[in-house]
This record gives structure tokens, sequence and C-alpha cells, in this order.
């Protein structure tokens, strides 16, 4: 079986933030991780995988390679190669231009199941997997909280009162939530080994598709902050502080 | 006047809340046509046309997976009647129907939107780096435009609007992208809902165990509040994600929010943080969510709690 994760590389969500001045988009630095979101998918393609012979996982993935740490983690997971679509033209790229390209990489590669986050971490559209499911005429099973490969692909899909039990045959895309497994830590062999793994650079011509980005990001403004209140150290008392509030509110 | 449409998802027999909050917007921005998926009743019908549809299409997807053939028939619809805006909202079904049509009709989906209007183009205002900025973003040309807003960015308000005219549409056969629900699970509900109640208690992984959430139960059961939760307990299986909050979760804005041994991080404030009053409790003077409580203890919610708990039932 021919698995596919889609991975982001993202700036590390625990340095700040900032945008470029003029075109408001995130500043990468050359340094980026794996988004935590994806190493979920990345388990489960792995996990898939596993339960059939002459079965490959290749990472696709689009965006400033930098120093490609976020790749390598991934194939330090077990993950046997990488395509990495890097192109100045893909800057700013909306959620459609971003599935136009990973949907071209990986009908390049091949596959029977592509594997998604739910929504990345930066960008969370929340909508990519869906498009690139359009685009390669197959189904989006999504949101998954668990994934059984058999004749066809089986997932319990999660719903706001619970979850549905959803089939379909392949090839498929399965967008997956954290939770779905969890996901294992790189050993010292694997990362070792993912030093030496294939890492395939491509480019817009090299996929020929339309790199057009229709969305432009105008303005930011700071949203109106809320100002913070009283903080109180507990005594032993400061429970009657939070009755007292509540009877100030007139909730009690 | 624009041509607007809203996705509808039906919910326990009745148009979402979010639709309805999408509806009462759309009216400000021109003539509103509801796409509404679901079984669909006369009582519901007229609902949507209260809020402000003046038209329906209807799809009852059966046990079909909706986003695929949905997205096809409401890609024929747009290429008969051209529609101006398509307006969704952040939830399941809506985020897949409308990531499929935008790759099958060609236009971008913006997500995440907190406010719109339209003019020549399409302006969105959306929430970034977890509500901390707003950014606006554009998009001109070939319409129409499609936008998925946030869950509580309108408030739901019904114009008395006449019963719409409903047209069935009939779903086509979508082939190899097809998929089939085999069976649904619901769990079960009780108590206060978080989408409605007035006061909010939710416990985050401060609480050390699952058994721990009784302590978050025994505050909300006095005050009738509802329970919820952050990303981090309910990954880890302590409770259902029905009570997640945040990004991910659902937004909530409740007139006392109390968060017991919650960090605060950015994508569980986006949840909560227009919560009239927030009260927090953490043992960490640094955390985060002291940043937008009203009320801030520092303290240990085993020692907290269970007295305030206690107080609260002699209230
Ligand atoms: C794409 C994406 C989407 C996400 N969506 C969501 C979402 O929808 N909702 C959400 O909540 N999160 C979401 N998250 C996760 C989020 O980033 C945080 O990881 C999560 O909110 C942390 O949960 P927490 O506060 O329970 O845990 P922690 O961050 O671990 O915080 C626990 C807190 O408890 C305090 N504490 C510990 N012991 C005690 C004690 N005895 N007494 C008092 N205080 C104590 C600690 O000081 C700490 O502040 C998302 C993340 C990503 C990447
Ligand atoms: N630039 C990208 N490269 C690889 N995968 C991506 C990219 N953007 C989005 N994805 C995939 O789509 C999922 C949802 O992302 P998003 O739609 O941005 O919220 C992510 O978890 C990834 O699996």
């Amino acid at each position: 079986m021919k698995v596919v994760v889609c991975v982001k590389q993202i700036p590390d969500p625990a340095s700040e933030y900032t945008l470029e001045p003029d075109s408001h988009w995130l500043v990468r630095p050359a340094e980026q991780v794996l988004d935590d979101t994806d190493r979920y998918g990345v388990e489960m393609g792995l996990q898939l995988a596993q339960q059939s012979d002459d079965s490959t996982v290749t990472l696709v993935s689009m965006g400033p390679t930098g120093n490609m740490q976020g790749i390598r983690q991934a194939l330090a997971m077990g993950a046997d190669k990488a395509v990495v679509v890097d192109d100045t033209a893909l800057r700013g790229s909306d959620a459609l231009t971003t599935a136009r390209v990973l949907a071209a990489a990986i009908r390049r590669e091949g596959f029977d199941l592509v594997i998604a986050g739910t929504e990345s971490t930066d960008g969370y559209s929340g909508v990519v997997p869906q498009m690139v499911a359009e685009l390669l005429d197959v189904p989006a099973l999504t949101y998954a909280t668990s994934v059984e490969i058999g004749d066809g692909v089986t997932i319990h899909r999660q719903t706001a009162s619970g979850y549905d039990t959803v089939e379909t045959a392949l090839p498929a895309v399965v967008s997956v939530t954290a939770g779905v497994v969890e996901p294992r830590y790189p050993t010292f062999k694997g990362i070792m080994d993912a030093k030496k793994k294939q890492v395939d650079t491509v480019t817009v011509a090299d996929l020929g598709v339309d790199a057009s980005i229709d969305q432009k990001v105008t303005e930011i403004t700071p949203a109106p902050e809320r100002s913070a209140g009283t903080v109180i150290e507990d005594d032993g008392e400061a429970h009657l502080a939070i009755v007292a509030k509540l009877r100030e509110l007139k909730v009690i | 006047m624009a041509n607007v449409w809203v996705f509808i998802q039906e919910q326990d027999g009745t148009p979402s809340t979010l639709g309805l909050e999408l509806l009462t917007k759309a009216r400000d921005l021109g003539d509103v046509t509801a796409l509404y998926v679901g079984d669909g009743s006369d009582e519901a019908f007229a609902t949507v046309g209260e809020y402000g549809a003046s038209a329906i299409f209807h799809f009852s997807p059966g046990d079909a997976l909706v986003s695929s053939p949905v997205s096809a028939a409401v890609a024929a619809l747009v290429t008969e009647h051209g529609p101006d805006l398509i307006l969704f909202g952040q939830a399941y079904d809506d985020r897949d129907v409308a990531g499929r049509l935008a790759a099958r009709i060609g236009r971008t989906v913006l997500s995440n939107a907190i406010d719109v209007s339209l003019g020549d183009g399409l302006s969105v205002t959306h929430e970034i780096f977890g509500g901390t900025q707003l950014a606006t973003s554009t998009i001109t040309g070939e319409r129409p435009y499609m936008v998925i807003a946030r869950p509580k960015s309108f408030e739901a308000a019904s114009a008395g609007g006449p019963t719409p005219s409903v047209t069935a549409v009939d779903l086509p056969d979508v082939g190899s992208s097809s998929a089939k629900v085999t069976g649904t699970h619901v769990e079960e509900k009780e108590g206060p809902q978080l989408e409605d109640a007035a006061i909010i208690v939710s416990g985050g992984r401060g609480l050390g165990s699952a058994e721990n959430y009784s302590l978050v139960e025994a505050v909300a059961k006095p005050l009738k509040a509802a329970t919820g939760a952050t990303r981090a307990i309910v990954d880890a299986g302590w409770v259902p994600y029905a009570k997640q909050v945040g990004q991910t979760g659902k937004t909530v804005k409740p007139d006392v929010y109390i968060a017991a041994g919650i960090s605060g991080a950015m994508q569980h404030l986006v949840g909560m943080k227009d919560s009239k009053t927030i009260i927090a409790i953490n043992k960490d003077p640094e955390a985060p969510i002291f940043s937008v409580a009203d009320l801030g203890i520092v303290g240990d919610i085993n020692n907290v709690l269970p007295k305030l708990a206690e107080a609260l039932k002699n209230a």
C-alpha cells in the first residue's frame, strides 16, 4: 500500500510569531519544526503501512524548506522518503493554491491512502485535506478518531454529538485528529537513518500547477484587549473571593 | 442586490444555531438563499425563513457522507445561478463541503472569519495568533466568494420573515469520491450544554487525573453550570470531545467562565475569551490565563475547588 502523509514545517510554536511588514506573511525562520498536528498523521501512516508488505510511507510538504529539520523529524519517526515543494512563487499561498500543489505532488507519487491533519497550527484553514481530496477525485474521510484498513477504509468521524462510522473504498484521503494514535518518539537509530533518506525538492514548474494566489492579507490590527483584573494568592480562603464575585454578578 | 447563499446544517431536526447566526449576518449583505442539509421539515424551513432566507435549496444526503455529493450539487447550482457569496460556519460538514466546493469551482475559501463585508470584492476579518491580532483579507475577481465564519461571530436574531420557497435538489452519483455513513454514535448529553449555559466551569491538565474532573462537576452542579475542558484532557481521554472549548472545539460566551487548572494557551483562549466574566484558578502565577481573568486565584485546585463547591452548596 502506498501511503502519503501531508506534513507541514512551522516556526516553533513556543517562539513568538511575527509577520513580514508589507506582505503580512508569517516569518519562517530556517529552523522550523514538524507541526505537532502532523505527528499523528505520520504515526497513523506508519502503523497502517505496517499491516501489509511492500508498503511505503511518503511525506509531502509545501513551504520554505529551510534546514529541513521538521521533515527530518518525520523521517526519523520512520517515513521512507519525502517530497518537498519549495518555490518563492508560493509565498503567501492561500488554501486552494496549497491544495493544488499538494494534490499535484501526491498524484506524481501515486497513492492508495493520503493522510493529513485536521488543521495546521500556524494556518488552520482547516480545508486543505478536503480540497486535496476533491482535486484527486477521491473521498475525504475527515476528523478521524480511529482508522482501520480492510477491503477499504473505515473511520470514526468526530461529530458535534459523538462520532459516525464512515466507510469507503481506497484510494481515499483521511484527516486525523490528535488522539487518533499516540505518536512515537524517534529513536537514535531513526534519527541517524533519517539523514540518509531521500528528499526530493520540486518546484511549481516541475508540477505544472496553477500557482496564482487570490487571497491577499491587507491589514493587521491589534485585537481589542481584555484588561486583566485582580489576582490574589490563595491563603486558604480564596474560594470566598469567588463566591463574592459570583454574588456581585448576581448569578447566585 | 447581492445574492448570498448560506450553508445550514440540520441538528436534531432543526437548523443549527450557527446556521441562524450566518443567516442573520447574510441579511445585511444581500438577498439570502439557504443551502439546507438534512431531513428538513415545514417547521425547520419556516425557521430558516424567519431568520431571513427567501429561498431554500434542500439536500437530503441520507446515509451518504455529505461532502462529495452536496458539493457537486451546489457546484451545479453555482453555475446556474451565479451567487456572489457563499457563507459557511466553522463546523465539520460546513468545512468539508466548503473545501470540496472551492476546489471544484476554483475559488479559494477564507476561513476563521469573524466579520465579512461585500463590496467590489470581499473583505474578511480573521482572528490570528489566538485572537490577539486581527487580520483583514481581501479577494477580488470572479465570484462567488467563499467564507467560513467562526461560531458566535454574529448574534442570531429573527427577522420575522415568511416561509421561503423550497426546492429539493437531487444529489448526483459521485462515483469514486462517495463514502457511506454506516453508524452513528451519540454520546449521552447530561445537564446544561456548553452552547447555552450562562455559567461554564472548565478543567484542564492541572486536574491531574480523569477522576479529579469530579471536582469541576461538584462546582458546576450548584451553579447549574455546563462543564468544559481543554483539548489536553480531551486528547488524554478524560472527557468526551463534546466538552472541548477552543479553536478546534466550541466557542462559548457565557456570563461567567471558571477555568480550573488551565494554562490559557492561545488555542483555548480563542474559544472563551469573550465570556463576560472570567475567573481563573492556577498554581502558576505566570499562567497566561491570568492575563484575561477578571478574578485570578493563584492556588492549588485540589484545595480551592472542594471548598468552593461546599460554599456554593450552602450559598
Ligand atoms: C491546531 C491546534 C488546535 C488546538 N485546539 C485547542 C482547543 O480547541 N482547545 C484547547 O483547549 N486547546 C487546543 N489546543 C491545545 C493548546 O495548545 C494547549 O495545549 C491546551 O489548551 C493546554 O491544555 P491545559 O491548559 O489543560 O494544559 P497545560 O497547558 O498543561 O496547563 C495545565 C495548567 O494547570 C496548572 N496546574 C497544574 N497543577 C495544578 C494544581 N494542582 N492547581 C492549579 N493549577 C494547576 C499548571 O500551572 C498549568 O498552567 C490546540 C492546539 C493546536 C496545535
Ligand atoms: N503547506 C503544507 N504542506 C503539507 N501539508 C499541508 C500544508 N498545509 C496544510 N497541510 C495539510 O493539511 C492539514 C490541514 O491544514 P490547514 O488546512 O492549513 O488547516 C495539515 O494538518 C496538513 O496535513
